[in-house]
């Protein structure tokens, strides 16, 4: 990277290029198509380009590329959760995350500062020492906090609410951290389009041919393509397009709400979490205080946002961090998150022979885009589910054998 | 969606109301196998377009059957949970007095 910006900086005369060709016309026939632009299904692309020598693949995306929940999310990046099978692979994903940079040429701002979730309780506390155990057992930097640590990793923050929630303690998660969701997603496109993945901007998949147990060709408002094997990963609209491959999912569908503030001087380092009060924050490197919460209270097919979640997420911040009172806010959207009961994604194989699911990433994936194109493409490659996604097939609600990940899911992200 | 009606209550501002979400087709407990009970916990309506769902009024406690559209966020209509199992929908007049010892 810095040699690459003398070389460019210095001389003057470096024409910019593109970074992924127009959307060319359909093909007849793919090797693997992928529905859905976002990170997850051009990361697969990368993955499915680079390491397994497969180019003939087309991503089906019906808006603009990463348009969906890559485009909303807040960046949390951490490993802090409180599973083997869950922790083994975000903690992947984090590694990920440290070399995405140099992987794809492209700068993808990850900031690995650390993320400090707060307990108000004793019982918080108690499962913070679960989720520590769990995480160094798995390998990963993450450690319960007294309320001295506390103040010392986050000098601003208001310790005693007033009394009503009362900061006693934390979880202290060295490896979490923030990165630039647009890079990651366009040097994900740059990357596999450079190698010849055709990148198909508002091309919707509308129905699918079914021959025996497999598709044999996808139906899109641009034209009907051949297609060898397929890659779902379709964020928030995963359900009904499974549905239209006559394949139920146990998901369903709740809006997320996030906003951002005016950028203000850096004063808050580290991520903050908390549980009770259904809020985080992170002051991104422009300076804008991002803040984020739980779901929506009840499902909904739409991205309106409301005026009650705003005051949530207001209340919250301003419990943290007093001095946040009178800041203006600047932006603020939902997205429809894919939330499946047990707060886990579902990946790997479906009822279809040559269609593999990346679905279920509800309010928490876009810290796993790297690791599960990484996985979904080797899957793909070997027509075989890669080990470290064996846990998480849709099979385990019929043997109810559920990854629960609710507790460290709480704070939505 | 900001006023919802109960059916033992009236409108009441959609704060002081939860969500228990999709109401399930019934499951036979004798007959059903794994497969059939992992529908019934797992499967529920996410049809984009009206849904039928259980909600409280939080304050009375008071569980009601909702119809609303989730592309939308409108309420279609609420009524008692027994007009589920067949009953008519009579909007019958219940006064604290009665339900309260
Ligand atoms: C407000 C908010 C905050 C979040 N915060 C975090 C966080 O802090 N950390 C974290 O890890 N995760 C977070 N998430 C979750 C994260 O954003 C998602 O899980 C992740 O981005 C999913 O990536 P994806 O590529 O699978 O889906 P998306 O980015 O949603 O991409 C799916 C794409 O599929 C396309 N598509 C859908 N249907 C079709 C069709 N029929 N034909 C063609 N294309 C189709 C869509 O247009 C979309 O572009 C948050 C989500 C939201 C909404």
């Amino acid at each position: 990277m810095p040699l690459t910006l003398l070389k460019y900086g210095l001389p003057g005369d470096h024409v910019p290029t593109r970074d992924i060709p127009p959307t060319p016309d359909l093909k007849r026939s793919y090797d693997v198509a992928i529905i859905g632009g976002g990170g997850h299904g051009l990361a697969a692309a990368h993955y499915l380009s680079k390491y397994h020598g497969i180019r003939n693949v087309a991503v089906l995306e019906k808006g603009y590329l990463a348009g969906g929940n890559t485009a909303r999310n807040t960046t949390t990046i951490r490993s802090n959760y409180i599973t083997n099978q869950s922790i083994r692979f975000y903690k992947e994903a984090v590694s990920l995350y440290e070399s995405m940079s140099h992987e794809l040429n492209f700068n993808v701002m990850f900031s690995q500062r650390g993320q400090l979730t707060l307990a108000h309780s004793d019982s918080t506390l108690r499962s913070f020492h679960l989720r520590a155990e769990m995480g160094r057992h798995n390998g990963t930097r993450i450690s319960v906090v007294d309320q001295q640590q506390v103040r010392e990793l986050c000098p601003h923050l208001n310790m005693d609410m007033g009394g009503q929630h009362e900061v006693v303690g934390g979880l202290w998660h060295e490896d979490g951290g923030t990165a630039r969701h647009d890079a990651v997603a366009w040097g994900y496109a740059a990357q596999a389009s450079g190698r010849g993945v055709e990148i198909h901007q508002r091309t919707e998949v509308q129905g699918f041919d079914i021959a025996g147990d497999r598709v044999a060709a996808i139906r899109t408002n641009r034209g009907t393509i051949r297609v060898g094997q397929v890659i779902q990963a379709a964020g928030g609209l995963n359900e009904q397009v499974a549905r239209m491959a006559g394949i139920e999912l146990p998901i369903r569908c709740f809006p997320l709400q996030a906003m951002v503030t005016q950028p203000l001087k850096p004063f808050l380092n580290t991520l903050v979490s908390s549980a009770n009060l259904h809020t985080y924050l992170v002051q991104s490197s422009r300076g804008e205080i991002v803040i984020g919460g739980g779901s929506d209270p009840y499902q909904l097919a739409a991205t309106r946002s409301t005026l009650d979640l705003k005051e949530q997420l207001a209340h919250g911040a301003v419990q943290l961090f007093p001095f946040l009172h009178n800041v203006k806010l600047l932006r603020q959207w939902a997205g429809i998150t894919d939330m499946t009961p047990d707060y886990t994604p579902i990946m790997g194989a479906s009822p279809l022979k040559n269609y593999w699911l990346d679905c279920g990433w509800g309010t928490w994936g876009f810290k796993a885009t790297p690791v599960a194109g990484k996985y979904m493409a080797e899957t793909v490659a070997r027509e075989r589910v890669a080990d470290i996604l064996q846990p998480f097939s849709l099979k385990r609600f019929e043997t109810i054998s559920l990854i629960n990940e609710m507790g460290a899911t709480a704070a939505s992200h | 969606m900001k006023i919802m009606n109960c059916p033992f209550n009236g409108p009441r501002n959609s704060s002081e109301f939860t969500c228990f979400g999709p109401v399930r087709p019934p499951i036979d407990p004798d007959t059903a196998d794994d497969a059939a009970w992992s529908r019934h916990m797992f499967q529920l309506d996410n049809t984009p377009g009206v849904i039928r769902e259980w909600w409280r009024h939080t304050p009375s406690n008071y569980f009601f059957i909702a119809e609303r559209n989730t592309v939308t966020d409108e309420i279609v209509a609420t009524y008692e949970p027994a007009a589920l199992h067949g009953k008519a929908i009579t909007p019958k007049e219940i006064t604290p007095k009665e339900i309260m010892p």
